[in-house]
């Protein structure tokens, strides 16, 4: 149960967005921009994968499942293949940008002087551009927020993995600007 | 050095913000409903005071004397308050329920999951609302985000104290939708 009476039964984030419409508004655009917008050379995929991979290193379950169904929902990837990604993305079928990119957004989630200048280099060599070096900072900064507004009221979330997963496509229709859980 | 390429004549966040504004208009909109606005029971310069302190404890030099600079002139320019609750919340000269909404900041700050039904049973007791702790808590977790973007792309953060003085006058009277105005980068300049 949830450590304030949220009067709604809506799961993690949603619940506490339907407490607090006024500051929802602003968390539910910044979601919208960073991973959905199309003017960006990151796919939404893409973007969904390192917010979903920064919810693991987080252990925050109902971010990481949420955000891992819109990810495989883009991707074209199941849970497992997702799991694998977020256990051990180095060995994993990604392209040597979304690794660099990826180790970037490993060192935004212990703290932002984590990342290097190697790291950055290393992003650059792969073909990352200075607006997806920003956007992966940022996407990764934005779930260490996420996940604490989500994990600090110990919100309640399904467990059933297969939930999220269903609900995705129609997310990914949909935005982040509506709720889903109606 | 930025990590990228970032205009010289705004330091921190801001630099940021006119790099990409498309992100910039969200996390404004953020702060200023979180900080700014008005709200049933916390008054803006106890919200800065939150904002200060986790930037603080996520080593965010920049944020940190942004909210600092906003927390004392929106606590009538009491600057030493604010470093009395840096150097130590608990013997801070601040209510016992500011001092329980601290402690739930600096759980957030080190993780979500650390925040325990006690340190809220705890704040409810010296009078904390449901609201308060819910502004905290999310305070203290966009301070997480705002920290890590400042920091994880490395930009300009100035020793100024009096930069951040003129700078948090202005964010404090105006609130955070208006422009910045620009700054001269001496140490920039000198190099090139």
């Amino acid at each position: 149960m949830a450590h304030i009476e949220l009067n709604n039964d809506l799961p993690g984030i949603r619940g506490l967005m339907a407490y607090s419409p006024k500051t929802a508004e602003p968390l539910n655009a910044l979601a919208e921009t960073l991973l959905r917008s199309d003017d960006n050379t990151l796919s939404r995929g893409e973007r969904e994968l390192i917010g979903t991979y920064v919810s693991y290193l987080n252990d925050c379950f109902f971010c990481q499942n949420v955000h891992g169904a819109m990810a495989g929902h883009y991707l074209g990837c199941d849970i497992q293949q997702i799991d694998g990604i977020k256990h051990d993305f180095r060995s994993a079928e990604l392209s040597d940008k979304m690794k660099a990119l990826l180790s970037i957004a490993e060192s935004v989630q212990k703290g932002g002087k984590q990342v290097t200048e190697l790291q950055i280099e290393e992003a650059r060599k792969n073909g990352a551009t200075d607006v997806e070096i920003h956007d992966t900072v940022l996407i990764a900064a934005a779930f260490c927020m996420f996940n604490r507004y989500v994990d600090g009221f110990g919100t309640s979330a399904p467990t059933d993995r297969q939930f999220y997963v269903n609900r995705a496509p129609q997310r990914a229709l949909e935005g982040y600007q509506s709720s889903v859980f109606k | 050095m930025p990590h990228i390429n970032l205009s010289n004549e705004f330091p921190g966040i801001r630099s940021l913000f006119i790099y990409r504004p498309e992100t910039a208009a969200p996390l404004n909109a953020l702060v200023q409903a979180m900080l700014h606005n008005p709200h049933p029971s916390l008054s803006a310069g106890e919200r800065e005071l939150i904002a200060t302190y986790v930037s603080r404890l996520n080593t965010c030099k920049y944020c940190c004397n942004i909210h600092g600079a906003i927390a004392k002139h929106q606590l009538g320019n009491n600057g030493e308050l604010v470093q009395q609750v840096l150097a130590n919340p608990e013997t801070a000269p601040i209510s016992s329920k500011m001092k329980a909404l601290l402690k739930i900041a600096a759980k957030v700050q080190s993780g979500g999951k650390n925040v325990l039904p006690e340190d809220i049973a705890l704040a409810r007791e010296e009078g904390a609302t449901d609201i308060e702790l819910h502004d905290a808590v999310l305070i203290a977790a966009a301070f997480c985000m705002y920290n890590r973007y400042v920091d994880g792309l490395a930009t300009w953060q100035p020793d100024d104290t009096d930069l951040y003085d003129k700078m948090g006058e202005q964010r404090a009277r105006e609130g955070y939708l208006t422009p910045p105005f620009r700054v001269a980068n001496s140490a920039v300049t000198n190099e090139s």
